[in-house]
């Protein structure tokens, strides 16, 4: 693991098509969350107000399924920008529930969601780009960019998350036992 | 009449009788072989090939729980292209239906998810299919959520070997392969089904569960089946159980 001038490594963290349960986990290291921040610089995070992910970054810890045009541009962007990848929690490594709807056309989603109900169906191709275009299919992260570590869980608890972390900061290769590493 | 073969299983010069499976012979020896359509009491099915092993002499991989022992056999239980080939299989699994862990009743019991586990499957390197199947909520006691069967067919096993209904059974071919119960109709409608429930505890994941239960709730309860099996074949019976 290189070092910033600080000595800090750089962590990011992305929340993509996920219901921000994996990073409710990840705060939930409790008081373990001061020893992190020792060592880390958080340097993009859903919980850090930064817009634009950063160059440089050493690991970033990406939730949620590829959902939406704007979702792939972020995944290239992280993978460019960050020597790690690691797919965190069940809707990144496999598609999980947000891959639910890939069994309907994207038509169909938005007229259930929307059209169907009061008001008027937003059809992602708006020329003000409020709404991002869905892609057709929910992808796990890996279909999208090439992948580091998976942490599988919904969601990965935080002993499981603690373990994967304090591993890579001690430069060696994550290898969660059996009971760390079942999806659900 | 069975005879007693020699076999060389891992290294280790083992001895079997003739009339149980490789996969017996193998655990009679304390080693863990991963299964998924096998089940002590039902006739053999070889269908998952998860308890394949490499056999001297052959480039074929066999599947334990279907192939005999023959004298002088000499068998690998856990070479690496052993190991590659079940990893793949479990992966295949979750691609083909909609395994999706988090919202299963199965959730925390599921013997897919652990083997997964077990067999190290962080991720699936295939295309999830994502196919739109159907749940059977038609009978008043169990669910069959096709979303999440494996095509182990303990279910169909168990219905036509101990109970004796021979409700459920199997129809189509690959991909298209479904458990049905009766004449293909809504399970509550099958008048064959004696409302046992015995293929709900054999199956191995939330496609079979009792109606009620939510995600992680359903367990199921396996044993009974060697009390039952035991007693009417056997005359022994577990009163203390």
């Amino acid at each position: 693991m290189t070092a910033t001038t600080n000595n800090k490594v750089k962590l990011a963290t992305a929340w993509m098509g996920g219901c921000a349960g994996c990073h409710m986990s990840l705060l939930d290291i409790d008081e373990r969350i001061i020893d992190l921040i020792g060592l880390v610089d958080i340097v993009y995070s859903p919980i850090a107000d930064v817009k634009i992910f950063p160059q440089g970054v050493d690991v970033t810890l990406v939730e949620g399924a590829v959902a939406n045009e704007d979702h792939v541009k972020l995944a290239y962007e992280i993978r460019e920008r960050s020597k790690i990848v690691i797919s965190f929690g069940d809707c990144a490594v496999t598609g999980n529930v947000p891959s639910m709807r890939n069994k309907l056309k994207i038509d169909d989603v938005l007229t259930a969601v929307y059209a169907e109900g009061p008001g008027k169906a937003p059809r992602g191709n708006e020329p003000e780009e409020i709404m991002p275009v869905l892609i057709p299919k929910v992808l796990p992260l890996h279909q999208v960019i090439p992948v580091d570590i998976y942490l599988p869980g919904c969601p990965p608890d935080p002993e499981r998350i603690w373990a994967a972390v304090t591993a890579l900061l001690r430069g060696e290769p994550v290898a969660l036992p059996v009971e760390m590493r079942n999806f659900g | 009449m069975s005879e007693v073969l020699t076999l060389t299983i891992d290294g280790k010069l083992v001895s079997a009788r003739s009339d149980v499976s490789l996969l017996t012979a193998i655990k009679d020896q304390g080693i863990h072989v991963p299964t998924l359509c096998h089940l002590q009491g039902l006739s053999e099915r070889g269908g998952c090939r998860l308890c394949i092993v490499e056999i001297e002499g052959s480039p074929k991989l066999f599947a334990s729980c279907v192939t005999p022992i023959q004298e002088g056999m000499v068998i690998k239980t856990n070479t690496e292209r052993v190991q590659k080939y079940r990893k793949m299989m479990v992966e295949l699994l979750l691609a083909e239906r909609n395994h999706i862990c988090a919202v299963c009743v199965m959730n925390g019991h599921c013997e897919l998810q652990s083997l997964a586990a077990e067999l190290g499957v962080d991720h699936v390197r295939y295309d999830y299919l994502c196919p739109d199947l159907p749940m059977d909520a038609s009978h008043e006691r169990n669910v069959m959520d096709h979303n999440r069967c494996v095509l182990c067919s303990r279910c169909n096993r168990v219905c036509d070997e101990v109970e004796g209904a021979h409700c459920l059974d199997t129809m189509g071919r690959g991909i298209n392969c479904r458990v049905i119960a009766g004449m293909n109709q809504p399970w509550g409608t099958a008048r064959s089904c004696t409302a046992c429930g015995k293929c709900v505890q054999v199956c191995p994941t939330g496609a079979l569960f009792k109606k009620g239960a939510t995600v992680a709730e359903m367990e199921k309860q396996q044993d009974f089946l060697i009390w039952i099996l035991d007693g009417r074949e056997k005359k022994i019976w577990r009163w203390s159980l």
